[in-house]
């Protein structure tokens, strides 16, 4: 038998704990009230080492041709990730730490830039217009594979 | 000569601990170059912002690397650390690439893309000259 005093005491023992629960977790996601430059900067010092582990510890960097496949990669990459965020309509803290931190970061246009107009230079202008034309067609393609992913599984 | 525009190669040689502070001094410039990024989207429309980050980290990249092959005054260590960290944090691909998927018409397609590459690539060939000027004119 449990008497009126216990009773009140078990609920007021469970109501306590699930306001524990919530409070905890919901807390790390929204309450804690991050700043929007601080959680876009989380995502952009991940996605930046990200990319250098690309470059440095992938073969990508070290074709033989002197294609920069590894900015082709991240490129594409990224643009299929962020592609998904924004197409299926991803929150505003999932967009400012995924889509503009780590997707923003982990892709590059400076590299991109820079690589082609010395692939021009150096007399290779195949190259530079496939790394031209091939980040910008294989980015729309992941794109477009994003559509296909999200329109598929939402 | 053009894969190592932007990266370093491992050597088996370096102590763990400095490349820890490798990739420390690469992530806070990523945090550095993707809040400047954000910082720049609050101040114009999200195009403009794109193409204001991209052709600027386009110009001084081009600057940094165009001055090592000229003059290297700029030391290889933190060269790497800040382009690698910042400048291509600060830039951006993909939203670039989503910008032009989602483009309201063919026009604005068109323009998205010839301002970003048109912009980007002048950038690179404008910070060439610099860089040329500054090291004396060497004929390069």
């Amino acid at each position: 038998m449990i008497g009126p005093e216990l009773a009140l005491g078990l609920e007021a023992l469970v109501a306590s704990s699930v306001g524990i629960l919530e409070s905890t977790g919901t807390g790390i996601a929204l309450d804690l009230d991050l700043e929007p430059a601080h959680v876009v900067g989380a995502g952009g010092a991940i996605g930046a080492v990200l990319r250098h582990w690309v470059y440095t510890y992938t073969k990508l960097a070290d074709a033989d041709s002197g294609f920069p496949t590894a900015t082709l990669a991240v490129n594409v990459v990224g643009s299929f990730v962020l592609g998904v965020a924004v197409l299926a309509g991803w929150g505003d803290s999932t967009m400012q730490f995924l889509g503009i931190g780590i997707c923003g970061s982990f892709t590059t246009f400076s590299s991109f830039s820079v690589e082609t107009v010395r692939l021009w230079e150096a007399g290779d202008r195949r190259l530079a217009a496939a790394a031209a034309g091939g980040n910008l067609l294989l980015s729309l393609a992941a794109i477009g594979l994003a559509w296909v992913v999200v329109t598929v599984t939402i | 000569m053009t894969r190592d525009t932007d990266t370093d190669t491992p050597s088996s040689h370096t102590h763990p601990l400095a490349r820890l502070e490798t990739l420390a001094l690469i992530g806070i410039g990523g945090f550095a170059g993707a809040n400047l990024r954000f910082f720049a989207t609050g101040l114009l429309p999200e195009v403009g912002a794109v193409l204001l980050v991209n052709v600027v980290g386009s110009f001084v990249l081009g600057f940094l690397l165009y001055e090592a092959q000229y003059t290297g005054i700029v030391d290889r260590q933190s060269r790497i650390v800040f382009t690698t960290g910042f400048l291509s944090s600060l830039t951006t691909y993909s939203t670039f690439a989503v910008q032009a998927a989602l483009a309201a018409s063919p026009i604005w397609f068109v323009a998205v893309v010839v301002g970003n590459y048109g912009l980007g690539f002048a950038g690179v060939l404008v910070s060439r000259a610099l860089a040329r000027r500054l090291s004396g004119g060497a004929s390069v």
